[in-house]
């Protein structure tokens, strides 16, 4: 970036200023592909697009959030889909059993002892979160598939107010946003400004200088992983509202891209740099990316390649636009 | 350095043959076709592990592994499908090629590009599931018989007697050979040493005149090779191709880790990952023979997966402040 400055003045300055606010260019690129899609097909962006856009982005911007958080101490959490499974079928076939509010608090509590279990192995027994988040993601759907034999016969019932929070519309925005808003605010105000927030970028930056000032490095990891835990939870009881029929593998198929909405947003999977602003605006490129690829009568296969190409060709840019040493 | 990794590797070893003895015991008929059932089942398992084990020790990691898996298995049985014996085996020679291939453009966009490689795979993984879609969108294909023949049941020699080669399974001896011909070499040689460099650690590899792009290109290429032999694996043991990648990802990231093979890069060997892939696979033929539950059975693989790495992770903690 340096070097270029002596050829390109203008052009450097531009990279320079989009570099220090690392979300504008992401704002530019979300704007730049709906005005391909309007392109493509004019007349789809109107109102009732924009709130289903904003509706499928809500259930895969909180399941980032898991992945923001906890790559940002340079871990990641690829137990979260699973997590979210768990709670969703939990509360949807226990509530015909034992009524709405229990069914849910069995289901959350399932879903923090992923998070606990995680915790534990990262941040007690040293194991790499990759591994110890696969493991518990195994053993966890291993657990699902047995409970199921149990509640087979029962018959499953989503709570109302799920469904009206997951499909419901107010003034032409969904439901799921009443949710969201606090949730994202509250992530984005404890990761700005809170202790416990300062310590998660501290412990991702250098893990041996945070421990050698003072920070118990396993008691933040531990609350992490558990605080994931959690938010996969609260993801699930939404996207149960969002899908209406549970199964065993509700929200596995967005594990993988929600580490994609993590990191084209701008979080380093190294840890220490990003933040959950960039996320949220990395699920809303993601998901007008589908619809675009959908809209293109390719085949399926001819998608998937796009999809790939896309993910890396917008992280490989960020990389070059933000890393100015 | 090198003792407790032998150590590890020879626990191991041990616990392979008490797990064959208790199947013995708990089956009193297990015998050859049961021994040559495991190892075919294990084969493309092995295969993918062999591949992460190299990236792994450059200090990489491979997400996309089962999808190129699966571009291998369906050009392997696209090709071959209707073909005679020697363009059988050109296809073969193709499908090799194109591993190497999609390897080396897998370790080339992560260098070029300088995104970390779990996330440059990440991409990657769909790139490599289109391109199996767009070659065979549905299981379809075929496999010819004399490649088939060389991975379903035992050895037999001419001039040996049937009795001392024929418990040995076809599949495994493929297994020995592909890795020895493959890995052995390249470990011996400057590129090993180099890759063993550049995992253990990049900075000191380059300021030792390693080409460390170069170096991790090479990882991926070889990770490559190893995965479309297991995606041929895959066709020539079921006949067809499978567009859809199976579950080769998890399953090669846990032998690996069982393995003894360290996350961070630099350290551990071949051939305790591919003994745990017998492990594992062995665990879950007991079970089911023990008439578990097959869904247990994943439990209990994920918990002793689990444990594993929980105690192994203690260990070294342990060492380190010693």
């Amino acid at each position: 970036m340096t070097a270029g400055s002596n050829e390109a003045p203008g052009f450097a300055r531009i990279m320079g200023f989009l570099g220090a606010r690392p979300l504008l260019p992401l704002v530019l690129l979300l704007g730049l592909l709906v005005l391909v899609l309007e392109i493509l097909q004019p007349g789809i962006v109107n109102e009732r697009w924009i709130g289903n856009a904003i509706k499928v982005a809500i259930p895969l911007a909180m399941l980032a959030a898991c992945q923001t958080l906890t790559m940002l101490t340079g871990g990641i959490d690829l137990s979260a889909g699973t997590a979210a499974t768990i709670a969703a079928f939990v509360t949807a076939t226990l509530t015909p059993q034992i009524g709405v509010p229990a069914a849910i608090a069995v289901a959350l509590t399932a879903a923090v002892v992923i998070g606990i279990v995680n915790g534990f192995g990262v941040a007690i027994c040293r194991v790499h979160p990759l591994i110890m988040t696969l493991g518990t993601a195994l053993i966890g759907s291993g657990c699902l598939l047995v409970y199921q034999r149990f509640v087979i016969a029962t018959g499953t019932k989503i709570p109302d107010f799920l469904v009206w929070l997951g499909t419901g519309r107010t003034a032409g925005l969904p439901n799921g946003l009443f949710l969201f808003l606090p949730f994202a605010a509250l992530v984005i105000w404890a990761q700005k400004r809170t202790g416990f927030g300062r310590l998660l970028y501290a412990i991702g930056a250098n893990e041996t200088a945070a421990r050698l000032s003072g920070v118990r490095v396993w008691q933040v990891q531990w609350a992490l992983y558990s605080l994931s835990g959690a938010i996969a939870g609260l993801t699930g009881l939404l996207y149960l509202g969002v899908v209406k029929t549970p199964s065993l593998s509700l929200a596995l198929p967005l594990d993988l891209p929600s580490v994609a909405v993590a990191v084209i947003g701008g979080t380093s999977i190294f840890g220490g740099r990003g933040g959950y602003g960039g996320t949220i605006i990395g699920a809303l490129i993601l998901t007008v990316l589908t619809t675009m690829l959908t809209l293109m009568q390719i085949p399926e296969g001819g998608r998937r390649i796009l999809f790939g190409a896309i993910i890396l060709i917008v992280t490989a840019l960020y990389l070059r636009l933000t890393q100015q040493d | 350095m090198r003792r407790p990794q032998n150590a590890w590797t020879l626990g191991l070893a041990v616990l392979l043959v008490l797990l064959l003895l208790a199947t013995r015991i708990i089956q009193p008929g297990f015998g050859l076709t049961g021994l040559d059932a495991l190892a075919r089942a294990a084969l493309p398992f092995a295969l993918a592990t062999a591949g992460m084990t190299v990236v792994v020790i450059a200090g990489g990691i491979d997400l996309s592994i089962a999808a190129m898996m699966a571009v291998a298995s369906v050009t392997g049985a696209t090709l071959m499908q209707g073909a005679g014996d020697g363009q059988a085996a050109l296809a073969v020679v193709l499908v090799l090629a194109l591993g190497v291939g999609m390897g080396a453009v897998n370790g080339a966009l992560i260098v070029l590009t300088r995104v970390p490689d779990i996330v440059a795979t990440l991409a990657m993984l769909y790139v490599w599931q289109g391109v199996a879609l767009l070659i065979l969108n549905a299981p379809g294909g075929g496999a010819a018989e004399w490649l088939r023949g060389l991975i379903v049941g035992g050895v037999a020699l001419p001039g040996v007697a049937a009795w001392l080669t024929d418990w040995v399974p076809k599949s495994l001896v493929a297994l020995a050979l592909v890795v020895g011909l493959i890995w052995l070499p390249i470990r011996r040689s400057r590129l090993g040493l180099m890759i063993y460099a550049v995992g253990s650690d990049p900075l000191a590899a380059f300021r030792s005149g390693v080409p460390v792009g170069l170096t991790r290109v090479a990882a991926y290429a070889v990770c490559g090779l190893f995965a479309a032999l297991g995606g041929l694996s895959v066709t020539l043991s079921t006949g067809i191709g499978e567009p859809i990648p199976g579950p080769y990802l998890l399953a090669s990231v846990a032998a690996v880790v069982l393995g003894g093979v360290a996350l961070g890069g630099g350290r551990g060997a071949i051939l305790g990952p591919i003994l745990a892939v017998f492990v594992l696979r062995l665990v879950r033929m007991d079970l089911t023979l023990l008439q578990v539950d097959p869904n247990m059975t994943a439990i209990i693989e994920g918990t002793i997966m689990v444990a594993v790495v929980m105690f192994g992770g203690v260990l070294a903690l342990r060492g380190r402040r010693a």
